[in-house]
């Protein structure tokens, strides 16, 4: 477990990047922002000792994902956006909704009586969290995961026939 | 007396740390202890770092029947502290036009990553910087950001040759990042586990009474370890992959727009990440810090690690003497159409040795699938039944 002091940290430190996903008019700026965010995702996971998830957050999201993105930002060029300009009415609007919402949401929490009870605390971590999702993965979801397997190899096979149609 | 020579760097940590016991809170401790660790692998990596830099520069020199550097100081080993000096003092030069925030943070995160992967090497006998049980798993997800911290100092300089520098990096860094963890997975599926010390007791006792139990001496073992070097190559950009970096046609890559410190960043990021690599092969497939012969075990175990890293360390400058630089497409191909099947077949392989008993028969039957897929591989692949009249698309 990790002290609250880091869990503030990490989730300030995530929620003023994924700010700034949207506040930035500069797309690569705002893909960089989403990295940063991930990466506070990833720590929050591992301070719940989390270890494999927030790896494979790091792995998948900051690694390979985002790289895809930046590929697309840059190859599309969009300067468009970064010149556009900010239309106030419908931003206040927004931010009206959204404030709206979360009002609602928090006198609705404060109604529930289920929201007041403690929660019980947390089972004590294991420390091969890596091999439990496995055998979890391969014993009682092999299906599923196997059916995510296919998908994606269609969509892979679906992208390269796309791409290659020129050719002909 | 051997046991407390292998182990004088654990005792040293306890005999700095036992002042502190009692008298701080426990996360202190633990940081204290952290910081150690941390200070300890960058002493030991920027010593050797600047080590390697001058004899790398001394072996190229004898390969290529000339001194090499030998002026400053004794056969020129203060070669580096020279160096460092001359990029300290030079001009940092940022283009007017470059995103200023995205082109100072590249090279920051391309050091800090190749920093990071170090700490879960097993460099000894209880001394790993920071056990992980999904270690190897975080060596990886670490390194996958220097994708990004290439991307980063590529967009963020504006310049052209930066640019097509980062894609070039980024393409190849992809592709031979499938191999370079799929032939991984053999190791950690015959062990069972993610944790770097586990795969190094895996590795730890002798066929015969002499011959050691490490992988590269098992079919697979030695087919994979071939292939994760060569996609170690590539990953750190040495030649004959230094494609992104290619003088002669895109200046210098993603490093062109970088000058004084922060080239010599990225200089030592691509060395890190070239002693993580091979350590990481150490690791895996060269028993990690155990000794190659049974009576050789009074030899310090961290002796054993630091001696096969040299050897390795020797290869790549070795290489890096006789290949010339190998084209983009061809490199390419390579990734996809030959050392992809192979990482694949050793696991099949590995399979196979693995639910045989491990003996001489499963030993042969894993040898016979890697021979049968590389011969195939090298038939269909052959590109010698082709050779035809050349065809310009353009230039007719």
């Amino acid at each position: 477990m990790m002290s609250p002091f880091l869990f503030w940290i990490f989730a300030i430190l995530m929620l003023v990047f994924g700010a700034a996903v949207i506040i930035n008019r500069n797309p690569v700026a705002s893909a960089l922002s989403l990295v940063v965010s991930f990466f506070g995702l990833a720590a929050l996971f591992l301070s719940l000792d989390a270890y494999f998830i927030g790896v494979i957050q790091v792995l998948v999201y900051a690694g390979a994902i985002m790289v895809l993105f930046l590929f697309i930002i840059m190859l599309l060029d969009l300067r468009a956006e970064e010149l556009r300009k900010i239309n106030w009415i419908a931003s206040a609007g927004g931010i009206a909704v959204a404030l709206a919402l979360m009002f609602q949401i928090f006198s609705v929490v404060e109604k529930f009586p289920a929201a007041k009870q403690s929660f019980p605390p947390l089972a004590k971590p294991a420390p091969d969290d890596v091999r439990q999702i496995g055998l979890l993965l391969f014993n009682n979801y092999t299906l599923p995961f196997q059916i995510i397997g296919i998908v994606i190899l269609v969509a892979t096979v679906g992208v390269i026939i796309l791409s290659r149609r020129e050719t002909r | 007396m051997a046991d407390s020579v292998d182990q004088i760097f654990v005792h040293a940590k306890q005999w700095l740390m036992s002042p502190l016991e009692g008298h701080i809170p426990d996360c202190l401790i633990q940081i204290v202890s952290s910081l150690l660790n941390i200070a300890a692998v960058l002493g030991v990596f920027l010593t050797l770092f600047a080590l390697m830099s001058v004899l790398e520069r001394k072996i190229l020199g004898r390969m290529q029947n000339r001194y090499g550097p030998n002026r400053v100081g004794p056969f020129g080993l203060f070669q580096p502290v020279a160096d460092g000096i001359k990029m300290l003092i030079k001009e940092d030069i940022v283009p007017a036009r470059a995103d200023k925030v995205v082109h100072f943070m590249a090279p920051i995160l391309i050091a800090a990553a190749a920093i990071l992967v170090l700490g879960v090497i097993p460099y000894g006998r209880n001394m790993t910087p920071f056990v992980i049980d999904g270690g190897i798993l975080f060596f990886f997800a670490v390194g996958s950001t220097t994708e990004l911290a290439v991307f980063m100092a590529g967009w963020g300089s504006n310049n052209k040759f930066s640019l097509l520098g980062a894609m070039r990096a980024i393409a190849q860094m992809i592709s031979y990042e499938l191999p370079l963890i799929i032939t991984v997975l053999p190791v950690v599926m015959v062990v069972g586990s993610l944790n770097p010390d586990k795969i190094v007791f895996a590795q730890e006792s002798y066929h015969f009474g002499f011959v050691p139990h490490w992988f590269v001496l098992t079919p697979w073992g030695a087919t994979a370890f071939i292939l994760f070097f060569v996609s170690g190559l590539v990953e750190s950009n040495r030649t004959p992959f230094d494609v992104p970096e290619g003088e002669s046609e895109i200046v210098a890559g993603h490093m062109t727009e970088y000058s004084g410190f922060k080239y010599a960043t990225f200089f030592l990021a691509e060395y890190l990440g070239m002693f993580a690599v091979s350590g990481l092969a150490v690791t895996l497939f060269l028993g990690g810090w155990h000794a190659p012969l049974p009576g050789l075990g009074f030899v310090p175990s961290y002796v054993w690690f630091f001696a096969k890293l040299s050897v390795l360390l020797f290869g790549f400058i070795w290489i890096r003497g006789t290949l010339p630089r190998i084209r983009v497409d061809h490199m390419m191909n390579f990734a996809w159409k030959f050392m992809l099947p192979m990482a694949f077949t050793c696991l099949v392989s590995a399979a196979v040795w693995h639910y045989s008993g491990r003996r001489l028969s499963g030993w042969l039957w894993s040898f016979a699938i890697i021979a049968v897929v590389y011969f195939a591989l090298s038939l269909l692949l052959d590109a010698r039944r082709k050779f035809t009249p050349r065809t310009y698309r353009f230039a007719e």
